[in-house]
């Protein structure tokens, strides 16, 4: 599934807009959620999952190919923990 | 932010009203719940891609009493960063190693 598929899937669900509208409204919705991670905040999306914004450390690591050590410097990372519906979907008939 | 500020920063950047917003915003987050229910992967360009990843079951044990368990074979969604967003949680490419960097070899 791509952007284009979620498109034509609220294109065909959701009456009343043209293609074009629901391209963009589509591409409004990602846009607000990557500008709300940028700013390292979470995103709770209930039925599906949180999109989590982690900070890491510097530590030291290597290099798997030459065996060298290198530090990884501290960053930022996004984590997306699934709810619990979402996995109970992808697991149907199991309690 | 949750679902419901989502919805109402949509619809005030869309210029629709909070219920089409929530129409859509419900449509989009439901179809891809089907798509990984169906083991489908999504890729959403310059956002990250999810793929289904298929666990074997394991023995495990109730970390508060210590008591064995089995735990059954199970799918569980996973999220990649994509490069885009990847850099703007990060505050930006600059704080990335460049491509001349990570592709460097002896």
């Amino acid at each position: 599934m791509t952007k284009a598929d979620i498109i034509e899937r609220v294109y065909e669900m959701v009456g009343g807009f043209s293609k074009k509208e629901a391209a963009e409204i589509v591409e409004t919705v990602f846009q607000i959620m990557k500008q709300t991670l940028a700013e390292n905040e979470k995103i709770k999306i209930s039925g599906f999952g949180n999109f989590v914004v982690r900070r890491k450390n510097e530590r030291m690591g290597r290099n798997p190919q030459t065996g060298q050590p290198i530090v990884i410097a501290q960053r930022c990372v996004l984590n997306f923990k699934p709810s619990q519906v979402l996995k109970n979907c992808l697991n149907p008939g199991k309690p | 932010m949750t679902k419901s500020e989502l919805i109402d920063s949509v619809a005030s950047q869309a210029n629709i009203t909070k219920s089409r917003s929530e129409q859509v915003v419900n449509c989009i987050f439901d179809s891809m719940t089907d798509a990984l229910g169906k083991g489908e992967g999504i890729e959403i360009r310059g956002f990250g891609s999810f793929t289904v990843r298929q666990y074997r079951p394991y023995n495990g044990r109730n970390p508060r009493t210590g008591e064995p368990v089995n735990v059954d074979s199970k799918r569980l969604p996973f999220f990649k960063v994509g490069k885009d967003l990847k850099e703007m949680v990060n505050g930006g490419p600059e704080h990335t190693p460049g491509e001349g960097e990570t592709g460097d070899k002896d």
